[in-house]
């Protein structure tokens, strides 16, 4: 809510304390359908960092420069996932035609990341919490990585659990809420050392 | 006949395909605005609208929209009901408005909304899709009503901010955190998958 936040807690906070998925929920329909595959998790998380970061700092920019001006900040939610499409379209084609190796890792999922609710999210609340352009880019950055890192460690864990004798209703999509919620639980530890609300 | 395929959407929205325990789809918003039952019930019926008339309004352009460009003017007809939600909040509402914070702007990218104007408002005629919309909004309220009312209980012994429990009662404190929204959702899916494993072995 302050403006003059640090911007190393602010970095830290995104990641650990305040982390996107764990503490906002926010992309939980690709986190839980991807993370079955430590590989794939792996691919989206990169791309979601990339993408989270570029969409902070041009969605700060349109709101502020273009939106809020005008008095036209209740068009924010099509404005916001327009930008967001475009965004990642663009990313598309320059990644395609810079690395072609960068592009079949990240390219299936970038289209994936259009509906991810993360991206959206964060947009929404950088605009909610007021934060300054360099914010923007720090907290977008940061819950990229935040996000990564859950989706990362989920995975690892699921391979796990899947030899492990799990009773039958609890498989699949069960387990992985609780194993969710113990992650989050974990990370929560984090919150003595710094928070960010 | 017309009733029967009614009934037929009805059950299967609300159990057999419940968005939320089943298809494990629009997750987000289910679990971060579940800590009081007041807020969560606003947000629930806001789905309900959306999906419902997104999906009547899907169903109606259907034969007008491009199959090519129909994400995008799906993405849009969306946003254009979750705007009116969050108008009519922030005008009755500003204090609900303001505890939702952005949740109420993710009920575009709820994959339930997306989800229910392509696999049904597609190719449905509009008011059993409206029907479809409501009923699986209503799937998906019933899931978080359920985990609303532990979480609030068990959180501050209170339900709609009454106080329910005794004054003696030791709150719960991890209730009101983040990490028992996904243990919470993670018991509600296994109750309702055993009952349905059980529900097979029977046929």
């Amino acid at each position: 809510m302050s403006p003059e936040i640090d911007p190393f807690i602010l970095f830290f906070a995104s990641i650990f304390t305040s982390n996107i998925l764990l503490a906002n929920f926010l992309g939980m329909c690709s986190f839980i359908s991807i993370s079955r595959d430590l590989k794939s998790s792996h691919g989206l998380g990169l791309a979601v960092i990339v993408v989270l970061t570029v969409t902070s700092a041009v969605n700060w920019a349109v709101y502020h420069l273009i939106l809020e001006p005008n008095g036209l900040h209740y068009l924010r939610f099509i404005v916001f996932i327009i930008v967001i499409a475009a965004v990642v379209q663009v990313l598309e084609m320059i990644i395609d035609r810079l690395s072609p190796a960068l592009y079949m890792t990240l390219g299936i999922f970038l289209p994936l990341i259009t509906v991810n609710c993360a991206i959206l999210g964060v947009s929404l609340l950088l605009e909610i919490r007021r934060y300054s352009l360099l914010q923007s880019v720090i907290y977008g950055f940061g819950s990229g990585i935040g996000w990564w890192l859950a989706i990362v460690s989920l995975a690892a864990i699921r391979k796990k659990v899947e030899k492990a004798p799990v009773p039958a209703g609890l498989k699949g999509p069960g387990i992985t809420f609780i194993i969710i919620g113990l992650m989050a639980m974990a990370f929560m530890g984090f919150s003595g050392m710094l928070r960010v609300q | 006949m017309a009733q029967n395929k009614s009934l037929d959407v009805l059950k299967k929205n609300i159990w057999t395909e419940n968005p939320v325990f089943i298809q494990i789809l629009g997750i987000c918003s289910a679990l971060a605005v579940t800590n009081t039952l007041t807020n969560t019930l606003i947000m629930a019926l806001g789905v309900v609208f959306v999906t419902g008339f997104s999906s009547l309004t899907v169903s109606i352009m259907k034969s007008l929209i491009p199959r090519r460009v129909r994400m995008i003017v799906q993405t849009l007809i969306i946003a254009f009901y979750v705007i009116l939600v969050d108008i009519v909040l922030r005008a009755l509402l500003p204090d609900v408005s303001k505890a939702l914070g952005p949740y109420v702007g993710l009920i575009i990218t709820n994959c339930i909304i997306m989800g229910r104007a392509e696999a049904f408002a597609q190719s449905n005629p509009p008011i059993i899709s409206l029907w479809d919309g409501i009923t699986s909004g209503t799937g998906y309220m019933g899931v978080l009503v359920l985990v609303a009312v532990i979480r609030e209980l068990l959180g501050f012994g209170t339900l709609l901010g009454y106080r329910v429990l005794p004054e003696g009662f030791v709150n719960w404190t991890i209730m009101v955190t983040p990490p028992s929204a996904f243990f919470i959702i993670g018991i509600i899916i296994w109750i309702a998958k055993s009952i349905m494993v059980r529900e097979e072995k029977k046929k």
